[in-house]
């Protein structure tokens, strides 16, 4: 029953037709970049299927009792163990598989976790279950702070941003450490299945959904998901950011099958022609979030930004080549 | 001992440990999700050696922390698996914050703690103060006398826990190294005897989302939604429903406990408290764990004495028996009642503190001191422990009581 | 939401499994602006049903178009945004009685 990627090409009206798993109701903000994320993403699913989801914006809004905007059997437990509950689905499946309990053939486990959940208080739990190898595909919805509970900086929050607590201040200018990489981190488990994706190369997101879920052990999505009201950006152009992330190479789209990586086409097109790529201030000067650092006295934070930009890029393209 | 008929009974060289990893072998256990602690270590080092020996069709999911361990073992329940996982001290007190979780997701896990110290200083010896901290988080707390009834106490255990009515995680205390290290001959029932006793685990039925009544588990044939965000409107009811689900459990333990009798020919007491020369005694013990048994040789050197001395041994501490502790110590003149564990700041221990609670109610109540022993693995031979009831006589003869706290064992 | 037929503890299934699909929760009052559609400019790439957070717009293969759900639409603005064709422009509820 497992079918492949080649199966099923995932065109738009393919995939219009498939009825919604993360359901309409839910009470995320008007223009929500994670809203997006999980109801495309579920429209990837290949059959039965368990979540799981660590604690933050989109378990809250999908799971207000005695609402549910899950059409799937979902599981919420706790903020910083959402691999490990996926580690337990994933081991009874096994077991009572074993012993005749469950009929179905197979059943795809999928743990969703914001950057909280997965840069920091989830870390540990996210690298044990990748080690002891649990089938099961991780989805990192990075919307790059802790915006549940108000904004807050995150280890995937970027440099520059103002957050609650790395407010632009008169002495500190927002947050001054590097976004962590935290797909490297993961990367170095040596696991079969590594992608980066943003929803408006939405395409391109559900095809390394696809994957990750018929790779047999544990897989990793990493997609970057605006947030309106987080960045301070109009809900309108939650996507257009997506889309910038990319052309300004702040969030390079690329996938690893067996350590081997490969630029996915959008980012590719950068690789091709550098001259297409925009400056990061395209990217930047429009949120909010960044709106203190076009003063000219923090100039020079926007002048780190591209320049950690361009090397992160250079490293990636180098990481590709060598693939 | 009554066995099986026709059955000779068959013995096995067991440390507690030892005997509860076997218990659950027995049980036919889906998922084990665990992490090393002395001094509960050797559990899952036995249960790892019958994974690897193929012995047991159970998936071992080796945790990077006990966080995590409790984590897989609440999901996997709630993926409507029998699960199993162990832990001690600071692996209990890592698991505090979903300890709670799983009680309110009603998965019920069955945990065997090797009752140890609380760190600082880090000690790896046996007390109370482990468990005892989680008292209030959800869980059912039995604490067992010997290796045997942490024996039969996990195959009893499985079959409280998964009852529909009940629906709880439940915690099976066992002294640590008193219990957990020791050798003891444990009289074990035949495999197939107690996977017929447990049985396979019968699902409570919810309604979900889509309207159909339908078995409590993820199943992506009746899909539901498990720990949504409930606020101020609904938190309270699920949290009622949990304190009914510990009445159920009540009358469950003590069911459970009497078939297991007619299966085994063994009891403990009614499941709930276990006594031992109460019923004409005029001064008694209340006393969790394998201190126990100490305190029936002593009780019998003290009753050769002319003393009338008893015990009771609390063996399920939640839900708390109140009742049944009533009508086990309302005729007493004075009674110490005996904490592994303290509760700073508070007025004696926890066990002290709910017992004088549920005897407050007797119109006449005997009269009620706490000795506080034992912590940090310290040790209570009958010689030290001579010493409470002869506070005990004091305290009947003059009706009086001079300290309600004492510390037994203490360098002062 | 809230009414007299609201549940006691002994009726609420266990563990707070939920009762009701969103489906059931209309979160269209939230909106300022709504989207107006221009069938003739509109290419049906559906590049709109893709991008929506809300899976407020459909595509109807029975029409042979698209179709808004405006019970569920947050009025974002996420399609105008991003039609190729500019066929969506979003306004006041007002001004379209205007038109």
């Amino acid at each position: 029953m497992t079918t492949t990627t080649q199966d099923w090409k995932f065109t738009a009206k393919d995939v219009a037709l498939k009825p919604d798993l993360f359901l309409s109701g839910h009470r995320a903000c008007a223009g929500c970049g994670p809203a997006t994320v999980l109801r495309m993403i579920m429209k990837a699913t290949r059959g039965p299927t368990i979540v799981t989801q660590a604690t933050g914006c989109m378990e809250i809004v999908g799971s207000i009792y005695p609402y549910t905007s899950w059409g799937l059997p979902w599981l919420h437990t706790a903020f910083e163990n959402a691999a490990a509950n996926a580690s337990g689905i994933e081991a009874a499946i096994k077991a009572m598989r074993k012993k005749g309990k469950i009929k179905q053939e197979h059943i795809d486990v999928i743990a969703i976790a914001g950057d909280g959940g997965t840069y920091d208080i989830g870390l540990q739990a996210l690298s044990g279950a990748i080690e002891r190898g649990h089938d099961f595909l991780f989805v990192l919805y990075d919307n790059e702070g802790y915006m549940n509970t108000g904004i807050q900086r995150s280890g995937g929050t970027p440099t520059g941003a103002s957050t609650t607590t790395t407010p632009a201040g008169t002495a500190i200018p927002g947050k001054l450490e590097k976004k962590k990489p935290i797909t490297e981190i993961i990367m170095a488990h040596e696991l079969e299945y590594v992608a980066t994706a943003t929803p408006y190369y939405w395409k391109d997101m559900l095809t390394k959904v696809r994957k990750g879920l018929e790779v047999e052990g544990p897989a990793f999505l990493h997609i970057f998901a605006p947030c309106p009201r987080g960045w301070r950006t109009d809900p309108s152009k939650t996507m257009a950011y997506s889309k910038l992330s990319v052309e300004t190479c702040v969030f390079p789209i690329w996938e690893a099958t067996n350590g081997k990586r490969a630029l996915s086409t959008p980012s590719k097109m950068y690789s091709l022609a550098p001259e297409k790529k925009k400056p990061v201030t395209d990217y930047l000067k429009d949120q909010g979030r960044f709106r203190h650092l076009f003063k000219p006295e923090n100039k020079h934070i926007i002048d780190q930004i591209q320049q950690v930009t361009d090397e992160r890029w250079q490293k990636l393209l180098k990481q590709c080549e060598q693939a | 001992m009554a066995q099986q008929q026709g059955k000779p009974e068959k013995f096995l060289a067991f440390n507690g440990d030892e005997a509860v990893a076997f218990a659950a072998k027995q049980s036919d256990v889906d998922v084990v999700a665990a992490y090393p602690i002395t001094p509960q270590t050797i559990i899952v080092e036995k249960f790892s050696e019958y994974v690897a020996n193929g012995e047991v069709q159970t998936e071992f999911v080796c945790t990077e922390s006990e966080h995590s361990a409790i984590s897989a073992s609440l999901s996997a329940s709630t993926t409507g698996a029998r699960t199993f996982t162990a832990s001690a001290s600071a692996g209990l007190a890592l698991m505090h914050e979903i300890l709670f979780v799983t009680s309110g997701s009603r998965a019920p896990v069955v945990m065997a703690v090797a009752n140890r110290a609380l760190s600082s200083p880090i000690n790896i010896h046996g007390d109370h103060s482990d468990s005892m901290a989680e008292r209030d988080s959800g869980w059912l707390h039995i604490y067992v006398e010997n290796a045997q009834e942490a024996y039969d106490s996990i195959i009893q255990a499985f079959k409280i826990a998964e009852d529909p009515d009940v629906s709880l995680p439940i915690i099976v205390g066992l002294d640590g190294f008193t219990i957990s290290h020791t050798l003891e001959n444990v009289n074990i029932l035949p495999d197939e005897v107690v996977k017929q006793f447990v049985g396979e685990r019968v699902l409570p039925m919810v309604m979900n989302h889509e309207g159909k009544t339908v078995p409590f588990k993820l199943d992506p044939d009746n899909p539901m939604t498990m720990g949504p965000n409930v606020s101020s409107t609904y938190y309270f009811e699920f949290k009622r429903q949990q304190e009914e689900a510990m009445k159920n459990a009540l009358k469950k333990i003590q069911e459970v406990n009497a078939n297991y009798a007619k299966l085994s020919g063994r009891s403990y007491g009614d499941g709930l408290v276990d006594t031992y020369k109460l019923d004409d005694a005029e001064i008694a013990v209340v006393v969790v764990g394998s201190t126990a048994g100490t305190l029936k040789v002593l009780i019998d050197e003290l009753r050769n004495e002319g003393i009338k001395a008893g015990l009771l041994r609390l063996r399920t501490f939640r839900p708390f028996p109140a009742e049944q502790l009533q009508n086990a110590l309302k005729h007493l003149k004075a009674l110490a009642v005996m904490d592994k564990s303290m509760s700073f700041g508070g007025l004696g221990g926890p066990v002290f503190a709910e017992v004088r609670n549920a005897l407050f109610d007797l119109k006449q109540h005997p009269l009620i001191i706490n000795y506080i022993f034992g912590l940090g693995g310290r040790d209570s031979n009958p010689l030290g422990l001579r010493k409470v009831f002869e506070n005990l006589q004091q305290v009947a003869k003059s009706g009086q009581i001079e300290d309600i706290v004492h510390y037994l064992g203490l360098k002062e | 939401m809230s009414s007299k037929q609201e549940k006691g503890w002994k009726e609420l299934s266990i563990a707070a499994v939920s009762p009701k699909s969103s489906t059931g929760f209309l979160t269209g009052d939230w909106k300022t602006y709504m989207p107006v559609h221009d069938l003739e400019k509109c290419v049906s790439c559906l590049t709109c049903v893709m991008l929506c957070p809300e899976g407020a717009v459909r595509w109807r293969p029975d029409l042979g178009k698209i179709e808004f759900d405006f019970t569920f639409c947050k009025g974002c603005g996420i399609c105008a945004n991003e039609c190729p064709t500019k066929s969506l422009t979003m306004k006041m509820p007002a001004d379209q009685k205007e038109e």
